[in-house]
């Protein structure tokens, strides 16, 4: 069993949902760190589906949004399927901006992400 | 530097190293409280002000301890200004290729600048390309939906 700082780990049936737990994506460790993690159940533990649950996070700088892309690389490479949800509606306008809402599979919160991932 | 009738203002030094913003961010996200800007503007600022003092010590100073980042902040109950400067060479901001094009969407850098041109009023680099200044005026309609 992993030891997790940056995130939480729950399953919802197939589907891992994975809460952040940092209210602020901001510091390089700490998107090294959690971006380890998150790395580390798709790598080691062979997760395929996974819903980024956002509802701690109130704040995250670009450096964060580069790391999500990486990971949704990773994910895809694995033929694997990732979903970010319950974002706040600042962080969504981050996504609209970058037009990086047209990347990821974002949902409104975990239940319709687990139900998007499930299908 | 401290609040005066007209505002605050705040100017100093910082070192070149990963999370040097944060002896200038809790100040200055207390000031935008105490002048009354809404939420959205706080999220908005915050993040401009994060990218640029970090673009200044990663891609300006590269890190270096011999450099500073020179920060000014200014903040009024209807206007922010704030002017970040590195002592790196410069460079030119419109060679940062768009983010948002369709070939781009999934390059992991590149949005800072983007996202503080987006979030802020003005936006402005000296000809060199160290010194950033960034304003954002109060928006009447962000007061509104914040009510």
């Amino acid at each position: 069993m992993s030891t997790h700082r940056r995130i939480d780990v729950s399953a919802h049936g197939p589907v891992t949902v994975v809460q952040i737990v940092d209210k602020k994506i901001l510091d390089e460790s700490a998107i090294q760190e959690m971006g380890s993690e998150i790395l580390g159940l798709i790598e080691q533990d062979g997760r395929r589906s996974l819903a980024l649950d956002f509802s701690h996070v109130e704040y995250l700088s670009s450096a964060a949004l580069g790391k999500l892309i990486t990971l949704d690389r990773k994910m895809k490479g694995h033929q694997g399927r990732l979903s970010l949800c319950s974002i706040r509606p600042e962080i969504l306008e981050v996504f609209k901006i970058t037009k990086l809402n047209k990347v990821f599979d974002i949902r409104k919160d975990v239940a319709e992400a687990v139900a998007a991932l499930d299908a | 530097m401290g609040t005066k009738t007209n505002g605050w203002h705040k100017e100093l030094h910082l070192p070149s190293e990963r999370g040097a913003s944060r002896h200038i961010m809790e100040e200055l996200l207390d000031q935008l409280a105490t002048h009354g800007w809404p939420q959205s503007d706080v999220f908005a600022i915050h993040l401009a002000a994060e990218e640029a003092i970090t673009n200044a010590i990663v891609h300006g100073n590269k890190l270096d301890e011999s450099k500073t980042v020179h920060v000014v902040c200014r903040v009024s109950s209807q206007m922010v200004r704030i002017e970040v400067a590195d002592q790196g060479p410069g460079f030119d901001p419109k060679s940062i290729p768009d983010c948002t094009l369709e070939e781009r969407l999934d390059v992991p850098n590149g949005r800072g600048v983007m996202l503080m041109r987006s979030f802020m009023t003005r936006l402005e680099y000296n000809t060199t390309g160290n010194r950033v200044l960034m304003e954002k005026q109060r928006d009447p309609a962000a007061d509104a939906a914040a009510e």
